[in-house]
C-alpha cells in the first residue's frame, strides 16, 4: 500500500516546449485526495498535455512532480500506473476484437495461462463497489460508447490507481449516461482517490467537481472553489475577457417555403444494418433544423442521402429548386443533383477529408466545386482566387497566405474556409454536420454567427450537432434520431435537455425491456 | 476407398510445406507485420537445411540419420529467421513500407537460395547438390510401430514423415498461444492496436521482432520439406515455385486461425497432387492451375464475409511509431 498523503499529486513549476511552442508554461497544481478536480480551458490550452505528462506519455522538460509528497520521474504509462496513475483518454484505448476482461488485463504480468473465471469475478468486484455494468465477456465492437468508457475506467482501477484522470469523458454521451458517470465519479470521490476531470463544459464543472483549475494558453490563471464560482465568471477566465454566452436566434421567416422534405427515408449502412428507418420531415427556408442524437444514430447517413452519397433503400428526398419544381433526389448521383440546378451545401463532418483537401492551398480548394464551370482544358484560377481572398478577408481567417496548405490552417480556421467556400454559392439548403466539433470558445460562437446569418437570409439549414445547449439556443427545431429512427421533433424553444435525452435512448430502452 | 486414402495421404504430404509458410505467416500478420516475403524466406529455409544436412553428411564419416534431420530443421529455421529479422529491421526499425520489403525479401531469397544452391553443386563431382540415401531415407514416412497397421487409419494417420507431425504440433501450440495465454493476447494486441498496446505497457516493437523472426522461421522449415521431402533432398532450381505465395493466401483461407491452416493446406495439397490420383482426361496444364484458380475463388469469397472476428488483424500491413514527443 502506498503511503497515503491529503495531497496527492502536485506539480511544481512544470513546463513542456513542443519546438518552438510552449504547451505549458511553468504550471503548478496541487490535487487532493477525496476530491474532484475539474481542469477547464479551450483547445490548445494545454490541458490534455499537462495531464500527458501525469500519466507518462510525455516528459516534462522543467519542473518536479511529486505523489504523495515525494519526487518522482514519470518516463513512461507502466511507470505512472506504478504509482496509481491511471488516464482515461478522450479516444478509448481499446482492442476492438478483444472482450472486456482481455483489455482490462492487456499487458500486466501474471501466470502465462489466463485464468478467465478468475479474471471475470474480479471485474465483477470492481463493478459492484461502484456501480458499473459491464458483461467482462462481452466484445468491445459490441459495446456503445458508454459501456467502452466503463471498461476504460475499469481498467484503470484494475491497475489500482487511486489518481484517475478522465480527458473529456462526457464529450460522447447522452445527459443520462453522463449523469450515471457522475455519480461512479462521486462513490469513486468517497472512496477516497483523487480524481480530475478535463473539460471544457461550465455545467458539468459545477455539478460534479470540488475545485476547479482554468488553464489559458499554456499557463494555471487561477484554481477556485467550484462553490464560488459561476458559468460567466469561468469564462472569462478561461477566454480571458468578457464574452457574451448566449447565442441568439433570430425569428424564423414566417411561411418559409418548403426547402427540403424527406419522407419515410429508410438506408443501409455499410454493414448492410438499417441506419435510417422510416426518417420524415420537412425543412422550410430561413430556419435551422437541429438533428440531436448519439454518435452513430444515423446521422451521418441522413447528410449522405441528401447529398446522394448514401444508396437510399426506400423514401423520397425532395429539394425545391430556384427555377423549375421540386425534385426527388432518389436515385440521382451527386453530379446529376448538381447538374439538375438545386443549390445545396454541405459541410462536412470530416473536414480534411470530405470537406478539403488537406494538402492544397485556400484557393484550389475554392476551385473544387467550380472547377468544372468553363470552357476549354484550362482551369480559371482568377475567379476562385478573388473569391478565396474575399472568404479570407470577410470571415477573418488566419492564414499564412492563399497558398499555404489548409493543414497547416488551425481547427476553426480550416471550418470557416469549408464554410465560406460553402456559402458563397449562395446555397437554399445548408448541411452543417458538427460545424463546431473542437473549436474553441470564440470560432464556435463565430460560426453560429454565419449560420444564423444565412437562416436570415432565408436559408434553410440543417444543422447536426452534440452540444445540447447548443441545439436548444441555435436551432427552431430539434429533430431526434435514435437507431436510425426519429423519436421525436420538438420545439427547441419550449423543449429541455432531459426530454431530448430521454428521446435519444428510448427506442434502446425500449428493446432492453423487451429481452 | 484405397485410393481416397491414397489421395489423402498424397496431400497431406503435398500439403505440409503450406502449411508451414501459412503458420509462420500467421504469426507475422498477427503481430501487424505483412510478409509477403514467405516464398522469399522458404527458398532461404530451403537451401540452409539442405546445406545443414549435405555439409554434416560431407563432414562425418557415419552420418545419423535423426542427427540430419535436426540439423537440417534447425539451419532451415534460423536460415528464415535471418531473412524474417532483415524484413523486421527494415520495417519495424526503419519503418520501411512493408509491402515492398516484403517482395524485395522474396526476391532476395529466391536468389539467395538458387545461388547457394549452384555452389553446393558445383562443388560435388555428379554435378548437383544432394544428400546421400541414408540422410535421405530419414526424411521417408516412418511407421509408428502397432499403430500403423489399423486398416484405414494406419496409412492415413501413422505412416508420415516426423515434419509432418511437427507442423501439426506447431498449430496445436500457436493456436493455444494464441487463445489461451497472456503472451498471445498481447501479442494479438499489438497487430490490432499497436497504439493501445504501448499504452498499455506492452512492448510492441519486441512482440514484433519475435513475431516475425519465429514466423520466418516457421515458413523456413517449409521451405527445407520441400527440398528434402518433395525433391528428395537435392537442390532443383527453383524449387519452391509460388508455394509461398499460396500460402500467404491461405491465410486469408484459414482466417488468421493455425486450426484452420491444417484443413486449408491439405485442401491446397490435394489439389495440386489430384493429376496423379484423379485422371479425367484433361491436360495436365488444367490440373496445373488447380491451386492458383482455387487461390483466386478463396480471396473472393473470403474478401465478401463480413465477420469482424475473422477479419485481417487491424493494424496489419502499417507501421507503428508513437506520436512525436
Amino acid at each position: 500500500m502506498v503511503k497515503q498523503t491529503e495531497t496527492a499529486v502536485l506539480l511544481s513549476n512544470v513546463v513542456k516546449r513542443f519546438g518552438r511552442v510552449v504547451a505549458n508554461d511553468k504550471v503548478s497544481l496541487e490535487v487532493r485526495r477525496g476530491e474532484i478536480l475539474a481542469l477547464l480551458g479551450e483547445n490548445g490550452s494545454g490541458k490534455t498535455t499537462l495531464m500527458n505528462m501525469l500519466s507518462g506519455i510525455y516528459y516534462p522538460d522543467e519542473g518536479q512532480i511529486f505523489v504523495n509528497g515525494q519526487e518522482v520521474r514519470i518516463g513512461s504509462p507502466k511507470d505512472a500506473f506504478s504509482l496509481g496513475i491511471g488516464m482515461i483518454h478522450q479516444h478509448f484505448k481499446l482492442v476492438d476484437v478483444l472482450t472486456a476482461a482481455e483489455n482490462i488485463i492487456l499487458g500486466l504480468p501474471g501466470k502465462a495461462k489466463i485464468n478467465r473465471a478468475a479474471l471475470a469475478g474480479e471485474i465483477r468486484e470492481i463493478s459492484q463497489k461502484y456501480g458499473f455494468r459491464v458483461d467482462p465477456n462481452k466484445k468491445i465492437y459490441n459495446m456503445s460508447v458508454s459501456e467502452k468508457q466503463t471498461v476504460e475506467i475499469i481498467k484503470v482501477l484494475y491497475r489500482g490507481a487511486d489518481i484517475l484522470i478522465l480527458d473529456e469523458p462526457t464529450a460522447v454521451l447522452t445527459p443520462q449516461e453522463t449523469d450515471r458517470l457522475f455519480d461512479v465519479l462521486r462513490k469513486m470521490k468517497a472512496d477516497n482517490k483523487a480524481i480530475i476531470i478535463i473539460t471544457h463544459k461550465m455545467h458539468e464543472v459545477l455539478s460534479v467537481s470540488d475545485r476547479v483549475a482554468i488553464l489559458r494558453k499554456g499557463q494555471v490563471v487561477g484554481t477556485v472553489e467550484t462553490k464560488d464560482a459561476n458559468r460567466q465568471n469561468l469564462t472569462e477566465m478561461m477566454v480571458g475577457h468578457a464574452v457574451s454566452l448566449k447565442i441568439n436566434r433570430p425569428q424564423p421567416a414566417e411561411n418559409g417555403q418548403e426547402a427540403l422534405k424527406i419522407e419515410g427515408l429508410t438506408c443501409l449502412n455499410s454493414d448492410g444494418i438499417k441506419a435510417l428507418d422510416n426518417v420524415s420531415f420537412t425543412l422550410r427556408s430561413g430556419e435551422i433544423m437541429g438533428v440531436a442524437g448519439i454518435a452513430g444514430s444515423g446521422q451521418k447517413e441522413l447528410c449522405e442521402a441528401i447529398t446522394g452519397l448514401c444508396p437510399v433503400q426506400q423514401g423520397a428526398i425532395c429539394l425545391s429548386r430556384p427555377e423549375g419544381e421540386n425534385l426527388n433526389i432518389v436515385g440521382l448521383t451527386p453530379t446529376e443533383i448538381i447538374r439538375s440546378g438545386i443549390s445545396m451545401a454541405f459541410v462536412p463532418e470530416d473536414r480534411l477529408g470530405m470537406g478539403l483537401v488537406a494538402s492544397m492551398d485556400i484557393v484550389d480548394n475554392t476551385m473544387l466545386k467550380s472547377y468544372k464551370i468553363g470552357k476549354g482544358p484550362f482551369l480559371d484560377r482568377k475567379t476562385p482566387r478573388a473569391l478565396a481572398k474575399d472568404i479570407v478577408g470577410s470571415l477573418e481567417i488566419v492564414t499564412p497566405g492563399l497558398n499555404a496548405p489548409v493543414r497547416l490552417l488551425s481547427g476553426g480556421n480550416v471550418q470557416k474556409v469549408l464554410l465560406g467556400r460553402e456559402i458563397a454559392s449562395k446555397p437554399m439548403v445548408l448541411i452543417a454536420a458538427y460545424p463546431v466539433r473542437g473549436l474553441d470558445i470564440n470560432s464556435s460562437y463565430r460560426i453560429y454567427d454565419l449560420l444564423n446569418e444565412q437562416k436570415k437570409k432565408g436559408v434553410a439549414v440543417l444543422y447536426i450537432g452534440e452540444d445540447l445547449d447548443v441545439l436548444l439556443e441555435l436551432c427552431d427545431w430539434i429533430i431526434v434520431l435514435c437507431g436510425g429512427r426519429v423519436s421525436g421533433i420538438l420545439d427547441a424553444s419550449q423543449a429541455t435537455k432531459e426530454e431530448i435525452g430521454l428521446k435519444m435512448t428510448h427506442i434502446d430502452a425500449l428493446k432492453e425491456a423487451d429481452l | 476407398m484405397d485410393k481416397l486414402i491414397n489421395l489423402l495421404y498424397a496431400a497431406v504430404l503435398a500439403g505440409t510445406p503450406l502449411l508451414f509458410g501459412t503458420l509462420g505467416e500467421i504469426l507475422t500478420e498477427k503481430s501487424g507485420n505483412l510478409n509477403l516475403g514467405v516464398e522469399g524466406m522458404m527458398f532461404m529455409g530451403g537451401v540452409a537445411g539442405l546445406a545443414g544436412a549435405f555439409y554434416y553428411e560431407k563432414f562425418v564419416t557415419a552420418p545419423s540419420g535423426a542427427l540430419a534431420v535436426l540439423i537440417a530443421v534447425i539451419c532451415a529455421f534460423f536460415s528464415g529467421a535471418f531473412g524474417a529479422l532483415i524484413y523486421s529491421f527494415l520495417t519495424v526499425t526503419m519503418r520501411a513500407n512493408q509491402n515492398v520489403t516484403g517482395l524485395a525479401l522474396t526476391i532476395f531469397g529466391a536468389g539467395f537460395g538458387n545461388f547457394f544452391g549452384e555452389v553446393m553443386a558445383n562443388t560435388t563431382a555428379s554435378g548437383y547438390a544432394g544428400v546421400g540415401n541414408k540422410i535421405k531415407d530419414a526424411f521417408l514416412g516412418i511407421s509408428i510401430p502397432g499403430l500403423s497397421s489399423i486398416p484405414f487409419f494406419g496409412k492415413l494417420l501413422f505412416n508420415y514423415n516426423i515434419l509432418v507431425y511437427l507442423g501439426v504440433i506447431i498449430a496445436a501450440a500457436m493456436a493455444y498461444l494464441l487463445n489461451k495465454t497472456r503472451a498471445g493476447l498481447n501479442l494479438r494486441a499489438v497487430g490490432e492496436n499497436p497504439a493501445t498496446a504501448d499504452a498499455a505497457g506492452i512492448n510492441v516493437t519486441l512482440f514484433k521482432y519475435i513475431a516475425t523472426c519465429v514466423g520466418g522461421g516457421i515458413c523456413g522449415i517449409g521451405g527445407m520439406y520441400v527440398v528434402m521431402v518433395t525433391c528428395s533432398g537435392i537442390w532443383v532450381h527453383n524449387c519452391i515455385n509460388g508455394m509461398g505465395w499460396i500460402a500467404v493466401a491461405l491465410v486469408i483461407f484459414a482466417t488468421w486461425n493455425p486450426s484452420r491452416a491444417l484443413l486449408g493446406s491439405l485442401v491446397f495439397g490435394g489439389l495440386s497432387i489430384l493429376r496423379l490420383y484423379l485422371p479425367l482426361g484433361i491436360p495436365m496444364q488444367i490440373y496445373g492451375t488447380l491451386p492458383y484458380a482455387a487461390t483466386v475463388v478463396v480471396l473472393v469469397a473470403t474478401s465478401i464475409r463480413q465477420s469482424r472476428e475473422h477479419r485481417i488483424p487491424q493494424s496489419c500491413g502499417y507501421n507503428y511509431f508513437r506520436e512525436e514527443r
